[in-house]
């Protein structure tokens, strides 16, 4: 029954407007938490504003908790539901680009679009940067092809790889992200106190 | 709209952020609701992709067709039209509703953040440098923080785990060699 596109309970018509009442929501929810915001983001790096951990892995927790319910109920059809298959070298090589530019950038590509919506200059040029780097990709594609397929795993879950059941990830994953979120509250206090060095400038008091 | 940013351009009526936990479970139900409905996750890093397309088939249709990382966006089983992706509609939204958030809590303004040892036009150069390494790195890793992250990892899926794991150690190692981008 579930999930209703796929399953063909609603019409794939609807998509596109399902995209935007998303998409609403997801904005709404970042900004209103301050992702818009790059003094906050690059704090989880310097250890002042743990906001990009504590959001990210509530974020994470609930949909884990929520998916698992629904799908353990028979309602969810897990098969049914977009998974994107494993390539272990590329992924790590990209995530490690991911995070680098996240800290040199100051966004990371969605939150640059939050920022973007609410005036932050800073975030309109990752943008620009972004729309650039797709170029850059297109040119590059042909020389990374070796890199991105290499080792593919098809779908392949943390569960299944370690062989364990689906349960215990799940409950360990929220453990850990409790534990961590106790463990970020008091790096956060400890940082926050030697003073926060970013601010908010704009070109006319400059 | 002048008179609303106008309005929300104070500082000093700016309204605080709400308490991550609650932003972040907030966006567990949203990203929750897309799955149930549409059996996918959100994205970002492919709006860009898919706007790229578009620009470089108008301008060369043919160079277009037969680039790998074009062809993925321009495919007809993706979308129509490369405008009419999914991830297009998302990132429209995504703006109503960051403007939306960011209206209520008064924080509309043209602004940026840098810290007290670099000069402006340098965070310039920083900001479209990283987006580029972003567009770079989401390629490799087959999506972004958005895609990979947020929506991969509550399903456990194996890649998206990796990606979060690398994401935040070079984030951590790289924030020790721009300090002067930022402290």
């Amino acid at each position: 029954m579930v999930p209703l596109i796929p399953s063909g309970v609603l019409s794939e018509s609807y998509g596109l407007l399902i995209a935007v009442i998303s998409g609403i929501g997801f904005g709404f929810f970042l900004e209103r938490a301050g992702l818009g915001n790059s003094k906050k983001l690059v704090g989880q790096f310097y250890l002042y504003d743990m906001t990009v951990f504590k959001f990210m892995f509530t974020a994470i927790s609930t949909t884990l908790a929520a998916i698992y319910l629904i799908s353990k109920f028979g309602v969810l059809d897990l098969e049914k539901v977009g998974f994107v298959p494993t390539y272990p070298l590329s992924a790590m090589i990209g995530g490690l680009l991911l995070g680098a530019g996240f800290v040199v950038s100051g966004y990371c590509p969605g939150t640059s679009v939050v920022g973007a919506a609410t005036g932050r200059i800073d975030a309109m040029l990752v943008m620009l940067g972004m729309f650039l780097g797709s170029f850059v990709n297109a040119l590059i594609s042909p020389l990374v092809l070796g890199l991105v397929n290499a080792g593919g795993m098809g779908k392949q879950t943390v569960y299944g790889y370690f062989g364990l059941p689906y349960e215990w990830i799940v409950g360990a994953i929220v453990l850990v992200a409790l534990g961590g979120f106790w463990g970020a509250t008091v790096i956060q206090r400890k940082f926050a106190a030697g003073g926060v060095t970013v601010t908010e400038n704009n070109f006319a008091a400059k | 709209m002048a008179a609303i940013i106008k309005e929300s351009s104070d500082r000093a009526s700016r309204k605080p952020y709400i308490n991550p936990y609650l932003g972040g479970a907030g966006m567990g139900l949203v990203l929750t609701f897309t799955y149930v409905v549409m059996g996918r996750g959100m994205g970002a890093s492919g709006f860009y992709g898919s706007i790229a397309s578009f620009i470089a088939r108008l301008f060369a249709p043919e160079a277009a067709g037969q680039n790998i990382f074009f062809q993925k966006y321009l495919d007809p089983a993706r979308a129509p039209h490369p405008l009419m992706d999914w991830l297009v509609f998302e990132i429209i939204g995504v703006l109503i509703g960051a403007f939306i958030s960011g209206w209520l809590g008064r924080r509309l303004a043209f602004t940026f953040y840098k810290g007290p040892r670099i000069s402006n036009t340098g965070r310039f150069l920083f900001a479209v440098g990283g987006g580029m390494m972003l567009a770079i790195g989401a390629q490799l890793a087959r999506g972004c923080m958005s895609g990979q992250i947020i929506s991969g990892a509550p399903l456990l899926n194996l890649g998206s785990w990796i990606v979060t794991l690398s994401m935040f150690g070079a984030g951590y190692i790289t924030a020790f060699f721009v300090r002067k981008e930022w402290r």
